[in-house]
Protein backbone atom coordinates (compact mmCIF):
# COMPACT_ATOMS: atom_id res chain seq x y z
CA UNK A 1 0.00 0.00 0.00
CA UNK A 2 3.06 2.21 0.30
CA UNK A 3 3.29 2.24 -3.46
CA UNK A 4 0.02 4.06 -4.08
CA UNK A 5 0.91 7.62 -4.84
CA UNK A 6 -1.16 10.76 -4.85
CA UNK A 7 -2.94 11.23 -8.13
CA UNK A 8 -1.54 13.66 -10.63
CA UNK A 9 -3.40 16.64 -11.97
CA UNK A 10 -6.83 17.78 -10.93
CA UNK A 11 -8.56 15.30 -8.68
CA UNK A 12 -12.04 14.14 -9.38
CA UNK A 13 -14.46 15.40 -6.78
CA UNK A 14 -17.79 13.52 -6.73
CA UNK A 15 -20.57 15.50 -8.46
CA UNK A 16 -22.79 17.88 -6.52
CA UNK A 17 -25.76 15.51 -6.61
CA UNK A 18 -23.64 12.84 -4.92
CA UNK A 19 -23.09 15.26 -2.04
CA UNK A 20 -26.78 16.11 -1.86
CA UNK A 21 -27.81 12.47 -2.05
CA UNK A 22 -25.26 11.38 0.53
CA UNK A 23 -26.35 14.00 3.10
CA UNK A 24 -30.00 13.09 2.59
CA UNK A 25 -29.23 9.40 2.92
CA UNK A 26 -27.12 9.91 6.03
CA UNK A 27 -29.78 12.01 7.76
CA UNK A 28 -32.54 9.56 6.88
CA UNK A 29 -30.39 6.74 8.25
CA UNK A 30 -29.83 8.72 11.45
CA UNK A 31 -33.56 9.39 11.76
CA UNK A 32 -34.23 5.68 11.27
CA UNK A 33 -31.80 4.80 14.05
CA UNK A 34 -33.30 7.41 16.34
CA UNK A 35 -37.04 7.36 15.67
CA UNK A 36 -37.81 9.48 18.75
CA UNK A 37 -36.77 12.68 17.00
CA UNK A 38 -39.23 11.96 14.19
CA UNK A 39 -42.08 10.72 16.37
CA UNK A 40 -42.10 13.56 18.93
CA UNK A 41 -43.35 16.33 16.60
CA UNK A 42 -45.77 13.91 14.98
CA UNK A 43 -47.13 12.93 18.38
CA UNK A 44 -47.48 16.61 19.30
CA UNK A 45 -49.43 17.24 16.07
CA UNK A 46 -51.77 14.32 16.73
CA UNK A 47 -52.30 15.32 20.37
CA UNK A 48 -53.26 18.92 19.64
CA UNK A 49 -55.60 17.89 16.85
CA UNK A 50 -57.39 15.24 18.93
CA UNK A 51 -57.57 17.24 22.17
CA UNK A 52 -59.06 20.34 20.59
CA UNK A 53 -62.50 18.82 19.80
CA UNK A 54 -62.67 17.43 23.32
CA UNK A 55 -62.14 20.90 24.74
CA UNK A 56 -64.51 22.90 22.54
CA UNK A 57 -67.33 20.38 22.48
CA UNK A 58 -68.73 18.07 19.82
CA UNK A 59 -70.90 20.58 17.94
CA UNK A 60 -70.56 19.60 14.27
CA UNK A 61 -70.85 23.14 13.00
CA UNK A 62 -68.10 24.43 15.25
CA UNK A 63 -65.73 21.57 14.39
CA UNK A 64 -66.19 22.01 10.64
CA UNK A 65 -65.55 25.69 11.05
CA UNK A 66 -62.38 25.41 13.17
CA UNK A 67 -60.90 22.25 11.64
CA UNK A 68 -58.60 23.78 8.97
CA UNK A 69 -57.27 26.39 11.38
CA UNK A 70 -56.48 23.93 14.16
CA UNK A 71 -54.77 21.47 11.82
CA UNK A 72 -52.64 24.20 10.33
CA UNK A 73 -51.63 25.79 13.65
CA UNK A 74 -50.70 22.36 15.00
CA UNK A 75 -48.69 21.55 11.84
CA UNK A 76 -46.81 24.86 12.07
CA UNK A 77 -45.93 24.37 15.73
CA UNK A 78 -44.92 20.74 15.21
CA UNK A 79 -42.55 21.76 12.40
CA UNK A 80 -41.04 24.51 14.56
CA UNK A 81 -40.47 21.92 17.29
CA UNK A 82 -38.54 19.65 14.96
CA UNK A 83 -36.46 22.42 13.36
CA UNK A 84 -34.37 23.08 16.43
CA UNK A 85 -32.47 19.81 16.07
CA UNK A 86 -31.65 20.28 12.38
CA UNK A 87 -28.00 21.32 12.83
CA UNK A 88 -27.43 20.91 16.58
CA UNK A 89 -26.02 17.38 16.52
CA UNK A 90 -23.80 18.14 13.52
CA UNK A 91 -22.52 21.20 15.35
CA UNK A 92 -21.76 19.28 18.52
CA UNK A 93 -19.94 16.28 17.05
CA UNK A 94 -17.88 18.34 14.60
CA UNK A 95 -19.44 17.02 11.40
CA UNK A 96 -20.63 20.54 10.58
CA UNK A 97 -16.96 21.60 10.44
CA UNK A 98 -16.29 18.70 8.10
CA UNK A 99 -19.17 19.76 5.84
CA UNK A 100 -17.85 23.33 5.81
CA UNK A 101 -14.39 22.28 4.60
CA UNK A 102 -15.66 19.78 2.04
CA UNK A 103 -15.33 20.67 -1.64
CA UNK A 104 -19.06 20.15 -2.15
CA UNK A 105 -21.04 23.40 -2.45
CA UNK A 106 -22.51 24.04 0.98
CA UNK A 107 -25.98 25.07 -0.30
CA UNK A 108 -26.34 21.62 -1.90
CA UNK A 109 -25.36 19.82 1.31
CA UNK A 110 -27.77 22.04 3.23
CA UNK A 111 -30.49 21.26 0.71
CA UNK A 112 -29.81 17.56 1.27
CA UNK A 113 -30.22 17.97 5.00
CA UNK A 114 -33.40 20.03 4.58
CA UNK A 115 -34.83 17.44 2.20
CA UNK A 116 -34.20 14.73 4.79
CA UNK A 117 -35.82 16.98 7.41
CA UNK A 118 -38.94 17.41 5.30
CA UNK A 119 -39.14 13.68 4.57
CA UNK A 120 -39.02 12.92 8.30
CA UNK A 121 -41.13 15.80 9.64
CA UNK A 122 -43.32 17.40 6.95
CA UNK A 123 -44.25 14.30 5.00
CA UNK A 124 -45.37 12.27 8.07
CA UNK A 125 -47.64 15.19 9.08
CA UNK A 126 -49.21 15.22 5.61
CA UNK A 127 -49.75 11.46 5.73
CA UNK A 128 -51.29 11.48 9.20
CA UNK A 129 -53.53 14.51 8.64
CA UNK A 130 -56.42 12.66 6.85
CA UNK A 131 -56.96 10.51 9.95
CA UNK A 132 -57.12 13.61 12.12
CA UNK A 133 -59.35 15.42 9.63
CA UNK A 134 -62.07 12.83 10.31
CA UNK A 135 -62.37 14.27 13.82
CA UNK A 136 -63.38 17.57 12.23
CA UNK A 137 -65.96 16.04 9.85
CA UNK A 138 -63.99 17.15 6.85
CA UNK A 139 -65.41 15.84 3.55
CA UNK A 140 -63.09 13.74 1.38
CA UNK A 141 -62.67 16.37 -1.35
CA UNK A 142 -61.53 18.91 1.24
CA UNK A 143 -59.09 16.40 2.77
CA UNK A 144 -57.28 16.28 -0.57
CA UNK A 145 -56.94 20.06 -0.65
CA UNK A 146 -55.72 20.06 2.94
CA UNK A 147 -53.02 17.48 2.20
CA UNK A 148 -51.89 19.47 -0.80
CA UNK A 149 -51.63 22.73 1.18
CA UNK A 150 -49.88 20.98 4.07
CA UNK A 151 -47.44 19.37 1.66
CA UNK A 152 -46.51 22.62 -0.08
CA UNK A 153 -46.56 24.55 3.19
CA UNK A 154 -44.28 22.20 5.12
CA UNK A 155 -41.74 22.26 2.27
CA UNK A 156 -41.50 26.05 2.69
CA UNK A 157 -41.45 25.73 6.47
CA UNK A 158 -38.55 23.26 6.42
CA UNK A 159 -36.56 25.44 4.03
CA UNK A 160 -37.22 28.76 5.80
CA UNK A 161 -36.76 27.08 9.16
CA UNK A 162 -33.31 25.86 8.15
CA UNK A 163 -32.19 29.52 7.94
CA UNK A 164 -33.32 30.10 11.51
CA UNK A 165 -31.80 26.82 12.67
CA UNK A 166 -28.48 27.76 11.07
CA UNK A 167 -28.48 31.21 12.67
CA UNK A 168 -29.20 29.88 16.16
CA UNK A 169 -27.02 26.75 16.01
CA UNK A 170 -24.20 28.24 18.08
CA UNK A 171 -26.52 29.44 20.84
CA UNK A 172 -27.48 27.03 23.53
CA UNK A 173 -31.23 26.56 23.76
CA UNK A 174 -32.03 28.86 20.91
CA UNK A 175 -35.53 27.39 20.45
CA UNK A 176 -37.43 30.55 21.44
CA UNK A 177 -35.26 32.74 19.28
CA UNK A 178 -35.62 30.35 16.36
CA UNK A 179 -39.43 30.52 16.61
CA UNK A 180 -39.34 34.32 16.78
CA UNK A 181 -37.10 34.51 13.73
CA UNK A 182 -39.17 32.13 11.66
CA UNK A 183 -42.73 33.07 12.65
CA UNK A 184 -42.97 36.26 10.54
CA UNK A 185 -41.95 34.25 7.47
CA UNK A 186 -44.09 31.26 8.41
CA UNK A 187 -47.28 33.20 9.22
CA UNK A 188 -48.30 33.81 5.57
CA UNK A 189 -47.92 30.10 4.84
CA UNK A 190 -50.29 29.20 7.65
CA UNK A 191 -52.81 31.89 6.70
CA UNK A 192 -52.80 30.88 3.03
CA UNK A 193 -53.02 27.18 3.84
CA UNK A 194 -55.81 27.37 6.40
CA UNK A 195 -57.71 29.83 4.24
CA UNK A 196 -57.53 27.62 1.13
CA UNK A 197 -58.87 24.66 3.11
CA UNK A 198 -61.73 26.76 4.56
CA UNK A 199 -62.64 28.00 1.09
CA UNK A 200 -62.65 24.43 -0.25
CA UNK A 201 -64.95 23.42 2.61
CA UNK A 202 -67.50 26.07 1.59
CA UNK A 203 -67.19 25.12 -2.11
CA UNK A 204 -65.50 28.41 -2.93
CA UNK A 205 -62.59 28.97 -5.33
CA UNK A 206 -59.47 27.89 -3.44
CA UNK A 207 -56.90 27.58 -6.23
CA UNK A 208 -55.41 31.05 -5.56
CA UNK A 209 -54.16 29.86 -2.19
CA UNK A 210 -52.61 26.73 -3.70
CA UNK A 211 -50.80 28.75 -6.38
CA UNK A 212 -49.53 31.19 -3.77
CA UNK A 213 -48.27 28.33 -1.58
CA UNK A 214 -46.57 26.78 -4.59
CA UNK A 215 -44.88 30.08 -5.42
CA UNK A 216 -43.79 30.41 -1.81
CA UNK A 217 -42.32 26.90 -1.89
CA UNK A 218 -40.42 27.57 -5.13
CA UNK A 219 -39.09 30.87 -3.84
CA UNK A 220 -37.85 29.26 -0.63
CA UNK A 221 -36.38 26.33 -2.54
CA UNK A 222 -34.29 28.63 -4.70
CA UNK A 223 -33.22 31.11 -2.01
CA UNK A 224 -33.20 29.40 1.39
CA UNK A 225 -30.24 27.01 0.83
CA UNK A 226 -27.93 29.94 0.04
CA UNK A 227 -29.12 31.90 3.07
CA UNK A 228 -28.72 28.83 5.28
CA UNK A 229 -25.22 28.14 3.99
CA UNK A 230 -24.19 31.74 4.66
CA UNK A 231 -25.77 31.62 8.12
CA UNK A 232 -23.90 28.39 8.94
CA UNK A 233 -20.58 29.94 7.99
CA UNK A 234 -21.30 32.94 10.20
CA UNK A 235 -22.47 31.02 13.26
CA UNK A 236 -19.63 28.52 13.03
CA UNK A 237 -16.89 31.16 13.16
CA UNK B 1 2.31 17.79 -9.26
CA UNK B 2 3.66 19.96 -6.48
CA UNK B 3 1.57 22.28 -4.40
CA UNK B 4 2.35 25.21 -2.20
CA UNK B 5 0.52 26.56 0.82
CA UNK B 6 1.60 29.82 2.34
CA UNK B 7 0.36 32.44 4.73
CA UNK B 8 1.39 36.04 4.64
CA UNK B 9 1.36 38.30 7.71
CA UNK B 10 -1.62 36.60 9.30
CA UNK B 11 -3.30 38.37 12.20
CA UNK B 12 -6.24 36.95 14.09
CA UNK B 13 -8.18 38.69 16.84
CA UNK B 14 -10.81 36.79 18.78
CA UNK B 15 -12.90 39.02 21.03
CA UNK B 16 -10.48 41.29 22.85
CA UNK B 17 -7.48 39.02 22.43
CA UNK B 18 -4.94 39.05 19.65
CA UNK B 19 -4.03 35.39 19.12
CA UNK B 20 -1.21 35.96 16.65
CA UNK B 21 0.14 38.86 14.69
CA UNK B 22 2.12 39.05 11.44
CA UNK B 23 2.55 35.30 11.29
CA UNK B 24 3.94 33.95 8.02
CA UNK B 25 4.67 30.45 6.83
CA UNK B 26 5.28 28.53 3.63
CA UNK B 27 4.87 24.86 2.95
CA UNK B 28 5.61 22.78 -0.13
CA UNK B 29 4.81 19.28 -1.26
CA UNK B 30 6.73 16.73 0.77
CA UNK B 31 7.13 18.90 3.85
CA UNK B 32 5.57 19.17 7.26
CA UNK B 33 4.58 22.27 9.19
CA UNK B 34 4.34 21.97 12.95
CA UNK B 35 2.46 24.60 14.93
CA UNK B 36 3.73 24.80 18.48
CA UNK B 37 2.52 26.63 21.51
CA UNK B 38 0.84 26.40 24.89
CA UNK B 39 -2.74 25.27 25.39
CA UNK B 40 -5.15 27.93 24.23
CA UNK B 41 -2.54 29.89 22.28
CA UNK B 42 -4.50 29.64 19.05
CA UNK B 43 -3.20 26.58 17.20
CA UNK B 44 -6.67 25.32 16.38
CA UNK B 45 -7.80 28.83 15.45
CA UNK B 46 -4.87 29.12 13.05
CA UNK B 47 -5.80 25.84 11.36
CA UNK B 48 -9.43 26.96 11.16
CA UNK B 49 -8.30 30.28 9.71
CA UNK B 50 -6.13 28.58 7.09
CA UNK B 51 -9.03 26.32 6.18
CA UNK B 52 -11.16 29.42 5.65
CA UNK B 53 -13.55 28.92 8.55
CA UNK B 54 -12.42 31.95 10.53
CA UNK B 55 -11.98 35.31 8.91
CA UNK B 56 -8.54 36.77 9.49
CA UNK B 57 -8.11 40.34 10.67
CA UNK B 58 -5.23 40.80 8.27
CA UNK B 59 -3.16 38.71 5.90
CA UNK B 60 -3.88 36.20 3.18
CA UNK B 61 -3.53 32.46 2.84
CA UNK B 62 -2.37 31.31 -0.60
CA UNK B 63 -2.88 27.93 -2.23
CA UNK B 64 -0.53 27.48 -5.20
CA UNK B 65 0.00 31.22 -5.15
CA UNK B 66 -3.67 32.18 -5.36
CA UNK B 67 -5.63 33.57 -2.37
CA UNK B 68 -7.77 30.72 -1.03
CA UNK B 69 -11.01 32.74 -1.11
CA UNK B 70 -10.72 32.75 -4.88
CA UNK B 71 -10.19 29.01 -5.22
CA UNK B 72 -12.19 27.82 -2.25
CA UNK B 73 -13.57 24.72 -3.92
CA UNK B 74 -10.23 23.56 -5.32
CA UNK B 75 -8.58 24.27 -1.99
CA UNK B 76 -11.24 22.40 0.01
CA UNK B 77 -11.00 19.59 -2.52
CA UNK B 78 -7.29 19.32 -1.74
CA UNK B 79 -7.50 19.05 2.02
CA UNK B 80 -8.76 16.73 4.69
CA UNK B 81 -8.92 17.76 8.31
CA UNK B 82 -8.44 15.67 11.41
CA UNK B 83 -10.11 17.94 13.94
CA UNK B 84 -10.32 17.77 17.69
CA UNK B 85 -13.91 16.60 17.38
CA UNK B 86 -13.89 13.68 15.00
CA UNK B 87 -16.96 14.75 12.99
CA UNK B 88 -18.23 11.20 12.82
CA UNK B 89 -21.77 10.19 13.67
CA UNK B 90 -22.09 8.19 16.88
CA UNK B 91 -25.25 6.46 15.72
CA UNK B 92 -23.73 5.13 12.49
CA UNK B 93 -21.23 2.35 11.99
CA UNK B 94 -17.69 2.82 10.78
CA UNK B 95 -18.55 1.74 7.24
CA UNK B 96 -21.63 4.01 7.08
CA UNK B 97 -19.63 6.98 8.34
CA UNK B 98 -16.76 6.51 5.90
CA UNK B 99 -19.19 5.76 3.06
CA UNK B 100 -20.68 9.21 3.58
CA UNK B 101 -17.24 10.86 3.52
CA UNK B 102 -16.47 9.06 0.29
CA UNK B 103 -19.14 10.98 -1.59
CA UNK B 104 -17.82 14.35 -0.39
CA UNK B 105 -14.26 14.43 -1.72
CA UNK B 106 -11.93 12.62 -4.07
CA UNK B 107 -11.18 9.16 -2.74
CA UNK B 108 -7.99 7.18 -3.11
CA UNK B 109 -7.77 3.78 -4.77
CA UNK B 110 -6.57 2.16 -1.57
CA UNK B 111 -8.42 -0.93 -0.49
CA UNK B 112 -10.56 0.06 2.54
CA UNK B 113 -10.03 -3.36 4.13
CA UNK B 114 -6.27 -2.87 4.05
CA UNK B 115 -6.62 0.56 5.63
CA UNK B 116 -8.86 -0.79 8.41
CA UNK B 117 -6.37 -3.61 9.00
CA UNK B 118 -3.45 -1.22 9.23
CA UNK B 119 -5.26 1.06 11.68
CA UNK B 120 -6.40 -1.90 13.76
CA UNK B 121 -10.10 -1.20 13.35
CA UNK B 122 -11.12 -3.98 10.99
CA UNK B 123 -13.03 -5.92 13.65
CA UNK B 124 -15.02 -2.81 14.67
CA UNK B 125 -16.68 -2.42 11.28
CA UNK B 126 -20.17 -3.44 12.37
CA UNK B 127 -20.24 -1.47 15.62
CA UNK B 128 -21.79 1.96 15.97
CA UNK B 129 -19.18 4.65 16.64
CA UNK B 130 -20.78 5.55 19.97
CA UNK B 131 -19.67 2.20 21.41
CA UNK B 132 -16.00 2.68 20.45
CA UNK B 133 -13.38 4.17 22.74
CA UNK B 134 -12.05 7.67 22.11
CA UNK B 135 -8.80 6.25 20.71
CA UNK B 136 -10.64 3.91 18.37
CA UNK B 137 -12.76 6.80 17.13
CA UNK B 138 -9.57 8.72 16.39
CA UNK B 139 -8.36 5.77 14.34
CA UNK B 140 -11.57 5.87 12.32
CA UNK B 141 -10.95 9.58 11.71
CA UNK B 142 -7.46 8.63 10.49
CA UNK B 143 -9.06 6.15 8.10
CA UNK B 144 -10.97 9.08 6.59
CA UNK B 145 -7.61 10.75 5.81
CA UNK B 146 -6.10 7.61 4.29
CA UNK B 147 -9.15 6.94 2.14
CA UNK B 148 -9.20 10.41 0.60
CA UNK B 149 -6.94 11.32 -2.26
CA UNK B 150 -5.85 14.81 -1.21
CA UNK B 151 -2.39 16.39 -0.90
CA UNK B 152 -2.96 18.51 2.20
CA UNK B 153 -3.54 17.06 5.65
CA UNK B 154 -4.57 19.21 8.59
CA UNK B 155 -3.97 17.43 11.87
CA UNK B 156 -5.09 19.08 15.07
CA UNK B 157 -3.41 17.33 18.02
CA UNK B 158 -3.34 13.98 16.20
CA UNK B 159 -1.86 12.12 19.16
CA UNK B 160 -4.72 12.80 21.58
CA UNK B 161 -6.28 9.63 23.01
CA UNK B 162 -3.93 7.36 21.06
CA UNK B 163 -1.77 4.67 22.68
CA UNK B 164 1.96 4.45 21.99
CA UNK B 165 1.57 2.25 18.91
CA UNK B 166 -1.08 4.64 17.66
CA UNK B 167 1.27 7.59 18.01
CA UNK B 168 4.03 5.77 16.14
CA UNK B 169 1.52 4.82 13.47
CA UNK B 170 0.46 8.46 13.00
CA UNK B 171 4.11 9.49 12.55
CA UNK B 172 4.62 6.70 10.01
CA UNK B 173 1.53 7.71 8.10
CA UNK B 174 2.63 11.35 7.95
CA UNK B 175 6.09 10.29 6.75
CA UNK B 176 4.56 8.13 4.05
CA UNK B 177 2.15 10.86 3.00
CA UNK B 178 4.92 13.45 2.71
CA UNK B 179 7.28 11.09 0.91
CA UNK B 180 4.56 10.58 -1.71
CA UNK B 181 4.41 14.31 -2.32
CA UNK B 182 1.74 15.22 0.19
CA UNK B 183 2.03 17.89 2.85
CA UNK B 184 0.84 18.18 6.39
CA UNK B 185 0.04 20.95 8.85
CA UNK B 186 0.12 19.64 12.39
CA UNK B 187 -0.72 21.32 15.66
CA UNK B 188 1.12 19.57 18.44
CA UNK B 189 2.35 20.40 21.91
CA UNK B 190 4.47 17.27 22.29
CA UNK B 191 7.77 16.33 20.72
CA UNK B 192 7.22 14.92 17.29
CA UNK B 193 9.83 12.79 15.56
CA UNK B 194 9.00 12.61 11.90
CA UNK B 195 11.75 12.22 9.35
CA UNK B 196 10.61 14.72 6.74
CA UNK B 197 11.68 18.32 6.11
CA UNK B 198 9.94 20.21 8.87
CA UNK B 199 9.17 23.84 9.47
CA UNK B 200 8.17 24.89 12.96
CA UNK B 201 6.01 27.88 13.74
CA UNK B 202 5.82 28.95 17.33
CA UNK B 203 2.70 30.81 18.42
CA UNK B 204 3.38 33.05 21.41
Amino acid sequence: MNQTSLSEGPREIPGIFFGLGATTKRDLLLAWKRPGDVLNPLFFFAMVCTLFPLAVGPSAEQLEFSGPGVLWVAALLATLLSLNSLFISDFEDGSLDQLLVSPQPLPMLVLGKTLAHWLTSGLPLVLVSPILAITYRMPLSVVGVMMLTLGLGTISLSLLGSIGAALTVGLHRGTALLSLLILPLAMPIMILGANAVSLAATNDIYSTGIWALGAYAIASLSLAPYATAAALRISNE
Amino acid sequence: MTHKLSGDNLTLIRGERCLFQDLSFALESGTLLILEGRNGCGKTSLIRAIAGMLSLEEGTVYWDGVPVEKVRQTFHGSLVWLAHRTGLKGDLTLVENLGFERSLRAHSDRDPEEVYERLGISRLKKLVLRSLSAGQQRRVALARMLLSDVPLWFMDEPFTNLDREGRVLVMELVEEHCSKGGMCVMAAHQDVEIKVPTTRVKIQ
